[in-house]
């Protein structure tokens, strides 16, 4: 349906209805259930497996653990980034506590999670170390030389007449997809097909072929809906391995669904950091240096690292900058991309940082950023392909209502709560990679427009059959976008918000490319009347498939983001130290905006999860077990619905003329970048009081 | 999940008689204990299943206010007797849980549940309430949600309900149903400190039921208030609650009532911190030397030592809440 906004999601009703079908939904005749059993030590070997009772249990088929599990032929291999490199069931050696040791299948899911409690496992502990500020002192550079960055001088911030020096601490987020991963395998002979959650599933297909090498014809890869991901969704998780291993074991069609304490674990996680940052600048607020150094964790058998300096480099007009980042090797298992990845926690500390300075300057922060705006990429030298961040103060601001705000801290109190302001920004690439798609038209007047790419929640077919319609002009309603299947013509992952530009670029392609098809079927017309000229010629349908390449011309010549400014409202209750969020504007440069409805869905999104990271969300472990503590909804506190104010989401909405033909530039990432700092600098802006270690609890306020 | 059996006796009489047998539970809500029954912290042969009972009536008797104790949360909440006489309980369970819980649980469910420690729920640590012997996961361990009241060396897990905090501050009386006949105890000797046999919540016999609360009429209905501090604003336990009820006349206190959720294995009333108020003027130098004197023996742990200033902090709010003086 489309309104004034756009059009509503092509997949909305049968989402609304239940009638659509996740990975766990899928039947097959004779189709058995397995349920992972979790390592209870965080380090160690496992010296037995006692699965005797198991395997009496009522219903329980077989019992798989690597005691007993086929030799995997890609387990010889050197995996890929993607890979999370356990190699389920292939040895003894433990490295996080809830790591996969067993798979019990069964005839019911019951059956099948009764008998995995029976399954006694036992290990060789050994000491762990699962605490990233106790082990900061271990921390090595990820990339070598790369890990580290310098513009004119290092720490020239030291000699600026007004600076500020901060250290600020981010924990685990975990990604807590409201859809627990699942995966159900259907072997035939050696011919797999899996459907699962996976946002990337062409790598997903690789990932599988690699496992047991097979050609690219035997794997079949299904993620036709999820219903989140957030970045967790694209590794071949090792409780999906198990579920391949088993249902090649059993022969049989097998699901494995993960549950919420294993959703902690076994599929990734937002790294926790340190970040130090010394930023100065002149008395009249002209920056002079920032230093940013940022530690990460990641595991002890896989490397994962992530930009979290990167924004520091170039959102700023600053003529010297350094920063370095480092991880520490923990015993956990590796975290994964999660929203914004990298940007998400550095600009965190970047954007709390310019408001302390700002405030040390006794400055209206927005003020000082308009001061130090960058007019073309400092890190790159390279002209921007289009930015609007300074439309984005100004619009924000006027949205908000900023000029209302009082420069000095805890001057406001309404009703017994004192009132603050805050403002933080944004970036994140605007990427693009390869991508093809394949359109169809035919008699009956349906366009059908495939791509092997997912749609996590963003409503990547609504877009598409938007992008095809402006293109091919019949109602919205006759154009079908088909997606989730790896036999589709190659898409990338959906990640790096460079689904629409990628895929989206395919799809302005083929559709053009239709029509010119058309066209010289028709013997040349500028508006040619598909149906007329299918029935003139005979024809039942006409197609094309078309591959685009991932450069857009020029791209090399400029630097392309995308951009957010948060403006936040806090109120803070001064004797219980309780925080609400009273109003949001987030305004956003995301390039030409191709459907609002959709857009402002994404940019909400991310705001939510940016109130859950600024004020409530945290994974807590237990160092003396390696293990989490509120591996539960009910303890680790996303945000409810009384958490949420009314979120106003104003689009700067202009073409970007490098990025791709429709002049877009992704948000899906973006919209969650620098909105924790928003947050804070409001609290900071209510009370006087600065936290810099998130989530701000009413504990860190009294 | 162990497999177990459920039945639905008839009557209370037949209730009584089925629940006798060791290895029987009650069911009623079920918020909670199907959770504890997923995690294997208990596993019970035989639920029985009491939702069918005449126990949820609301009903105003001689001198108070009868609620039955399969009256569900969230009617108990809207409903006009309790809202006139006793919104103090009504906000308190507004505070609690979610609405679809509350939907679904009851006023008896709601005392019967069990604490929120982690270390309680988790069956791989080491819990003296759930495993009399094994210790205290939370003493060394996470315990920010912990207590700073009446705790032992066996255990510092607090009550999680709101609900019932509000009925220890409110005086009320439970009913419970035995073999025997009725039997009725105060609201705030129902639940018990953990000393040491933490694996016991409370006073209720494993035969018996409670039947219902009585809350005794009173003059706190224009000045009472409760007050929920938590780190989220909805479904999540108290860092620190307060129930606070003051009988304010000619400008002065005649009688007060205060209660803390969060801090103690049970409702925590305040009898010290009452005491003082009494005869005094509602003002915020009253409220705060109340608070002072109801924080005396609070003693905290590694992480929850912010207690010790949220909850006096929290008492003085609530109580100019109540006094209509913020």
């Amino acid at each position: 349906m489309t309104n004034k906004n756009g059009l509503t999601r092509v997949d909305g009703r049968l989402k609304v209805t239940g009638a659509i079908k996740y990975a766990a939904e899928y039947k097959f005749p004779g189709l058995v259930y397995g349920v992972v059993v979790s390592s209870t030590i965080a380090k160690g070997e496992i010296t037995g497996i006692d699965s005797k009772a198991a395997e009496k249990s009522p219903g329980v088929i077989a019992v798989i653990s690597h005691l007993n599990a086929p030799k995997i032929p890609g387990y010889d291999r050197k995996p890929n980034d993607f890979d999370p490199n356990i190699k389920t069931f292939n040895d003894s050696k433990i490295y996080f506590y809830g790591q996969p040791v067993a798979l019990v299948i069964a005839d019911s899911f019951e059956r099948a999670k009764h008998a995995a409690t029976l399954v006694k496992v036992s290990y060789q502990k050994q000491q762990q170390q699962t605490s990233l500020t106790a082990n900061l002192q271990n921390s090595y550079k990820p990339w070598g030389d790369g890990s580290d960055y310098l513009r004119g001088e290092a720490n020239a911030y030291r000699n600026a007449s007004v600076k500020i020096e901060a250290e600020y601490h981010t924990p685990i987020h975990v990604h807590n997809a409201m859809e627990p991963f699942a995966m159900t395998a259907v072997w035939d002979g050696d011919k797999i097909t899996v459907y699962t959650k996976a946002q990337a599933i062409k790598s997903m297909q690789q990932d599988i072929m690699n496992m047991f090498k097979l050609p690219i014809e035997n794997v079949q890869v299904y993620s036709k809906v999820i219903g989140g991901a957030f970045g967790s969704g694209s590794p071949l998780w090792p409780y999906a391995k198990a579920a391949l291993i088993g249902a090649k074991v059993i022969n049989k069609p097998l699901k494995v669904v993960i549950d919420r304490e294993q959703m902690f674990t076994m599929v990734g996680y937002r790294s926790p950091a340190v970040q130090k940052i010394g930023m100065g600048a002149s008395a009249d607020g002209k920056l002079v240096g920032i230093t940013h150094e940022a530690t990460g964790e990641t595991s002890t058998y896989q490397q994962f690292g992530e930009g979290i300096t990167d924004t520091t480099k170039f959102l700023y007009d600053c003529p010297n900058v350094n920063t370095q980042y480092r991880l520490t090797r923990l015993d956990l298992s590796t975290p994964t991309y999660t929203r914004g990845p990298g940007e998400t926690t550095g600009v965190f500390a970047l954007e709390c940082a310019v408001d302390e300075l700002a405030h040390a300057l006794n400055m209206d922060p927005l003020e000082f950023r308009k001061k130090n705006y960058a007019d073309h990429d400092p890190e790159e030298n390279k002209p921007w392909s289009s930015k609007y961040l300074d439309e984005c103060y100004s619009l924000g601001a006027e949205h908000f209502g900023w000029d209302r705000r009082k420069q000095k801290p805890a001057s406001v109190i309404e009703n017994g709560w004192l009132v603050g302001y805050g403002v933080g920004s944004g970036a994140y690439g605007a990427g693009r990679a390869n991508c093809s798609a394949r359109a169809k038209l035919s008699a009956d007047g349906i366009l059908l427009i495939q791509s092997s790419t997912s749609d996590m929640g963003p409503g990547t077919a609504t877009v598409m059959v938007k992008i095809a319609s402006d293109i091919i002009d019949i109602p919205v309603e006759n154009i079908r976008f088909e997606l989730g299947s790896s036999a589709l013509p190659a898409a990338p992952g959906e990640y790096g918000s460079i689904t629409t530009s990628s895929v989206g670029s395919a799809v302005f392609d083929t559709c053009t490319e239709l029509k010119e098809k058309f066209k010289q079927i028709a013997g040349g017309t500028d508006n040619p009347d598909y149906l007329k000229i299918l029935k003139e010629h005979n024809l039942p349908f006409v197609e094309v498939t078309h591959h685009t390449s991932g450069r857009a011309p020029d791209a090399d010549k400029y630097s392309a983001h995308a951009y957010v400014t948060h403006f936040v409202e806090a109120h803070v209750h001064p004797a219980t130290g309780m925080v609400k969020i009273k109003k949001v504007v987030s305004a956003v440069d995301g390039g030409k905006i191709l459907n609002p409805i959709t857009a402002r869905s994404q940019i909400i999104g991310g705001v939510v999860w940016g109130i859950g990271m600024s004020l409530t969300e945290e994974g807590v472990l237990d160092h003396r077990y390696g293990k989490y503590v509120n591996a539960n909804l009910g303890d680790y506190h996303v945000a409810t619905h009384a958490d949420v104010p009314q979120i106003e989401v104003v689009f700067v909405d202009k073409k970007d003329p490098v990025t791709n033909p429709m002049g877009s530039k992704g948000i899906g990432e973006v919209a969650i970048v620098g909105f924790a700092a928003a947050v804070a600098n409001a609290v900071f802006n209510a009370t006087g009081i600065r936290v810099r270690d998130l989530p701000i609890t009413p504990d860190k306020l009294i | 999940m162990k497999q177990f059996q459920y039945i639905r006796p008839a009557t209370q009489q037949n209730v009584l008689d089925a629940i006798t047998k060791s290895g029987t539970k009650i069911i009623a809500g079920g918020t909670n204990l199907v959770d504890l029954m997923k995690r294997g912290v208990t596993a019970p042969d035989k639920l029985v299943d009491i939702n069918h009972l005449p126990l949820k009536g609301i009903t105003p008797t001689k001198s108070g206010l009868h609620i039955g104790a399969l009256a569900l949360n969230s009617v108990v909440s809207e409903n006009a007797l309790v809202l006139q006489k006793h919104p103090l309980l009504s906000l308190a369970l507004k505070a609690g849980a979610s609405p679809q819980l509350r939907n679904m649980a009851t006023v008896g469910g709601n005392m019967m549940q069990r604490t929120r420690c982690t270390y309680f729920y988790d069956t791989t640590m080491p819990c003296n309430k759930r495993e009399p012997g094994t210790g205290c996961g939370a003493m060394e361990g996470y315990n920010r949600m912990h207590a700073i009241f009446g705790a032992s060396q066996q255990c510092i897990a607090v009550h999680p309900s709101d609900m019932c905090v509000g009925l220890a501050a409110l005086d009320a009386v439970v009913i419970i149903a035995g073999k025997k006949g009725e039997r009725r105890i105060p609201f705030v000797d129902f639940h018990r400190l953990p000393e040491d046999h933490p694996e016991t919540d409370n006073h209720l016999a494993k035969d018996e039921l409670i039947v219902g609360v009585e809350i005794p009429d009173n003059n706190f209905a224009k000045n009472s208030y409760y007050l929920k501090v938590r780190d989220r604003q909805s479904y999540a336990f108290a860092l620190v609650s307060v129930a606070a009820a003051l009988d304010i006349s000619g400008g002065l206190i005649k009688q007060a009532r205060l209660a803390m959720g969060g801090v103690a294995h049970k409702p925590w009333r305040l009898y010290d911190a009452e005491k003082s108020l009494v005869g005094k003027a509602p003002t915020e130098e009253n409220f705060k030397v109340a608070a002072q004197i109801a924080m005396q023996g609070a003693k905290a742990y590694e992480y929850n030592a912010f207690k010790l200033k949220l909850a006096p902090a929290s008492i003085s709010e609530a109580l100019k809440h109540a006094a209509g003086v913020v």
